[in-house]
């Protein structure tokens, strides 16, 4: 059964939310929101995956989506480890407060 | 207008303004509660496009696990102030996205990627399956996979070491 | 040609014994170290009267070492010749210089730098002796430069008084004109004669193709080799560091400053003649420039108060009848006038200093007189040199520059005007050197009573070798007689150097005879004037000349103030061009330069780092900014 959906409209929304996680990521102030942005754009990547993989009939791109949990997940939990580490060092959760290597 | 496209575009609506809340909410918590909401709505997606198995897994990790660790993480660092808003700065990295999105408005919409028509492809019963998905994993995509749960393990051993109260 | 392996130890030897001196000398003591400098010419003398009586008739000994420089087809070898020319500078200066270091053992024998003087004095042994039997010009050039280092080191040698290395300074810096006006000459004929193929600086080599080169460039080069003669030589204008020169220890004076460095101009063009012969203009220059630098001098010296001041003048204005010489083409009467020069010029000088030495370092001949009873050996040496120097009859002076005078009558390319200057100039030569004479031997003394206490003659071994000058003055001239007495010994000697040109002479003998009752009597009546005047201190001008004479007569005192003036116009100048450079234009400009660019980049620098701001957002947006130049490129480019 052929979908009438056209593929671009789906990589399009990819786009938009990847958009949105980066903005996130680049204007935010807490890290914590700026590793939740990440995993937003994280899940952009998989709908444009998810869509490839319906468009070809090949389930190699939903696999793809597999593994890229998996990382997400364990990348998450190592990043907000640091992040608790940085917190107990700095006090802050600002990004500003850790400029250490500035010139 | 087929049902499908409305219902796309439904869903579609409803992620844009959950990402935009993520993003813009001054509160950690809430912008963790419009993560979760985004999320689903990834999985309900996830089920139209033929991914079923996916989109349990999506709400099981992802919503499930992930978003519960960055919920007790947030709740045991809640910092004092909330951050002020700089319109200025807020202002230029959005500009800077939505150039980002442009671009890729640009790629997608010539006819070379998709062809424009629907998606093209007759789609075998039982695609996006359970069944489907092991039989690609666990043949095809086994030295990945296994590699994968190496990964987990150095993940689990690194967060350890790493939230240890006394360094 | 004939080979011989003796040649090269002609230099060598000197050069041998004054580098003992120098790493040694300490350890061998003074008199010692004299002796070693002594005996090393000594043995080169002797090996150059061998080469001598060896030389094959008319022909040539080579003794080539190594080859220096090897550029295909354009070679260098470290070889020595000796023909009829160079063995007669080579007795000239291994004789004569054999006799100054003798000289020296008692001149600077309380001196505490006699090692040093010694070891200094070799080395320009060594070098003139390089210069003399060099076999192409480049290694002339090497000795041509060695020497005028020698000679800073030897005016300089009492370096603790400033006013001698800043004469010292002057005598190298006014050679470097010269020698760079030398070099030009060498570097032009180089490229000239290679223009025609042949790459070379082999004496014998331009000797055979030295018609290949146009006559207008073949000026020219003549022209800038003559420029370096004039500074070695000491002809106008190049002549101001000679006088001052006298700073240096008498012995050097008279070494260098008389008998060889000096004359190195003269043997350069006679060893070149084959190139001046074809640039005609240039030949009439030499003349002209030499007659009138023999002329000028000879004015200064009329008024000059210090002993040695005199006797550089009459070095300078001899040196210009040899130029004279020179310019008629007859390089053989010129080189003979050299070799007598050497004589008398040197004795003049060692008297002066076996004067000076026994006052004690009075140099100032207006608080001498009456010095006769004092140093009657020098008194006679003196007497003889003298009357050598101003042509008195049958002294070797009287062959040599009586010769040169009727060849500037009666050679095709001579001049009576050329003539008239060298004949009045012979006459005040005759003037002041009885000037000096009476001055200085005669008269009251006018020593102060401590220095008058401890007058004496110099020992023996100062004085044996002023005889044997003073011998020399007289016999020497005897080989070159002119034809009407005995036949030129001399010019037959150099006959196959130069070439038959000087043979021939137009002109009877009874005419000859006459020019020469001329020359004598313009000689005499200088000499007559002078023990007018001189003789007794009441008829002395000088009592009477401030006043009369006036202003002629300081501007003779003052040597024309030319010094003056080249310090006005060309030192001067320099100099402040030069501090100029040194505190304004470097500072500002160069440093300006090399501490702007250093300024420019550390301020970019500056700049550029300010991007590292250390916040990651920062590097985020960067990022962002690069995809999208990335995607824009994809999709547009």
């Amino acid at each position: 059964m052929g979908s009438t959906l056209p593929l671009n409209y789906v990589l399009m929304l990819s786009g938009i939310v990847f958009a949105i996680g980066v903005v996130g990521v680049i204007i935010r102030r807490n890290l914590i929101i700026i590793m939740m942005s990440i995993e937003l754009m994280l899940n952009a990547v998989n709908i444009a995956f998810v869509a490839f993989a319906r468009f070809h009939g090949s389930m190699d791109g939903q696999v793809i989506v597999f593994f890229v949990m998996t990382v997400a997940a364990a990348e998450a939990v190592v990043g907000l480890a640091i992040i608790i580490t940085l917190f107990r060092q700095r006090q802050s959760l600002d990004p500003q407060d850790m400029q250490l290597l500035k010139w | 207008m087929s049902v499908e496209l409305i219902i796309f575009f439904f869903l579609s609506a409803l992620l844009i303004t959950c990402s935009l809340l993520v993003i813009f909410q001054r509160n950690a918590i809430h912008s963790a509660l419009a993560l979760v909401a985004a999320l689903f709505i990834v999985a309900i997606l996830f089920l139209t496009l033929n991914a079923p198995m996916l989109a349990v897994l999506q709400i099981l990790v992802y919503a499930g696990a992930i978003m519960v660790i960055f919920l007790f993480v947030i709740m045991l660092l809640s910092p004092g102030t909330p951050e002020r808003g700089r319109p200025l700065w807020w202002g230029f990295g959005s500009l800077a996205a939505a150039l980002l999105a442009l671009e890729f408005f640009a790629f997608f919409l010539p006819s070379q990627v998709t062809k424009g028509q629907g998606m093209g492809a007759q789609v075998a019963e039982g695609f996006g399956s359970p069944k489907m998905l092991a039989e690609s994993l666990f043949t095809d995509f086994v030295l990945p996979f296994e590699i994968a749960s190496i990964l987990l393990l150095v993940a689990i051993i690194g967060t350890v070491v790493l939230a240890k109260r006394e360094f | 040609m004939e080979t011989s392996n003796l040649l090269r130890l002609i230099p060598l030897v000197p050069l041998l014994g004054s580098l003992i001196n120098i790493f040694f000398g300490r350890r061998l003591g003074r008199t010692n170290a004299g002796l070693l400098a002594c005996a090393s010419v000594a043995f080169s003398f002797v090996v150059s009267l061998w080469v001598f009586l060896r030389l094959p008739d008319g022909g040539m000994i080579k003794d080539v070492l190594f080859t220096w420089i090897e550029s295909q087809p354009f070679k260098v070898e470290i070889a020595f010749m000796a023909d009829p020319l160079t063995t007669v500078m080579l007795l000239v200066i291994t004789g004569v210089g054999l006799l100054i270091h003798i000289y020296s053992m008692g001149y600077m024998g309380h001196d505490e730098g006699m090692i040093r003087y010694f070891a200094y004095l070799n080395l320009f042994i060594f070098f003139m002796l390089l210069l003399v039997t060099a076999d192409n010009l480049l290694l002339l050039f090497v000795g041509w430069e060695g020497v005028g280092l020698c000679s800073y080191l030897l005016i300089g040698f009492w370096y603790q008084d400033h006013t001698n290395t800043i004469a010292g300074n002057k005598a190298f810096i006014v050679n470097r004109i010269g020698d760079f006006c030398f070099l030009l000459g060498i570097f032009l004929l180089f490229w000239e004669m290679g223009s025609h193929g042949i790459w070379t600086l082999d004496f014998l080599v331009l000797k055979s193709h030295a018609a290949l080169i146009s006559p207008d460039k073949m000026t020219l080069i003549t022209l800038l080799l003559f420029a370096g003669a004039t500074g070695k030589s000491a002809q106008i204008p190049l002549y101001v560091w000679l006088p001052d020169a006298m700073q240096g220890p008498t012995p050097v004076s008279a070494l260098i400053h008389a008998a060889t460095m000096v004359t190195a101009g003269i043997y350069m063009t006679a060893r070149l003649h084959f190139l001046f012969f074809l640039a005609p203009a240039t030949l009439t220059t030499i003349a002209i420039l030499g007659g009138l630098t023999a002329f000028f001098a000879a004015t200064i010296a009329l008024t000059q108060n210090d002993i040695k001041r005199v006797l550089a003048y009459s070095t300078i204005s001899q040196l210009g009848y040899m130029f004279l010489a020179v310019g008629v083409g007859a390089f053989s009467t010129a080189i003979f006038h050299l070799f007598t020069h050497a004589f008398f010029k040197a004795c003049l000088f060692l008297s002066a200093g076996s004067v000076i030495h026994g006052l004690q370092g009075e140099q100032d001949m207006r608080k001498m007189g009456g010095l006769k009873s004092y140093f009657p050996t020098t008194y006679w040496t003196y007497l003889i040199a003298a009357l050598a120097l101003i042509g008195a009859p049958f002294t070797a002076g009287y062959f040599s520059k009586d010769h040169i005078l009727w060849l500037m009558l009666k050679d095709p390319d001579g001049s009576p005007i050329l003539w008239f200057l060298a004949w009045v100039t012979a006459g005040l030569t005759a003037f002041y050197m009885f000037r000096q004479f009476f001055m200085v031997f005669h008269g009251r003394c006018k020593l102060e009573e401590q220095v008058r206490a401890h007058v004496h003659e110099s020992p023996r071994v100062m004085t044996v070798p002023l005889m044997l000058l003073a011998l020399g003055s007289v016999l020497v001239g005897w080989l070159g007689t002119p034809k009407y007495l005995h036949k030129n010994e001399w010019l037959d000697w150099l006959h196959p150097v130069f070439g038959p040109k000087e043979d021939i002479l137009h002109g009877g003998v009874s005419e000859e005879i006459l020019f020469t009752f001329l020359a004598l009597g313009i000689a005499g009546l200088g000499l007559y004037l002078a023990y007018r005047f001189y003789y007794r201190e009441e008829t002395t001008p000088e009592v009477g000349a401030p006043q009369t004479g006036g202003m002629f007569y300081r501007l003779l005192l003052n040597k024309y103030y030319i010094d003056e003036i080249y310090d006005t116009l060309i030192v001067g100048p320099l100099t402040r061009g030069a501090n100029w450079f040194a505190d304004t234009f470097d500072p500002a400009i160069i440093d300006g330069i090399v501490n702007g660019l250093a300024n420019r980049v550390r301020s970019s620098s500056l700049f550029w780092r300010q991007f590292q701001t250390g916040n990651v957002q920062h590097y985020l947006l960067c990022f962002l900014g690069g995809t999208l130049l990335i995607l824009a490129y994809y999709l547009y480019g």
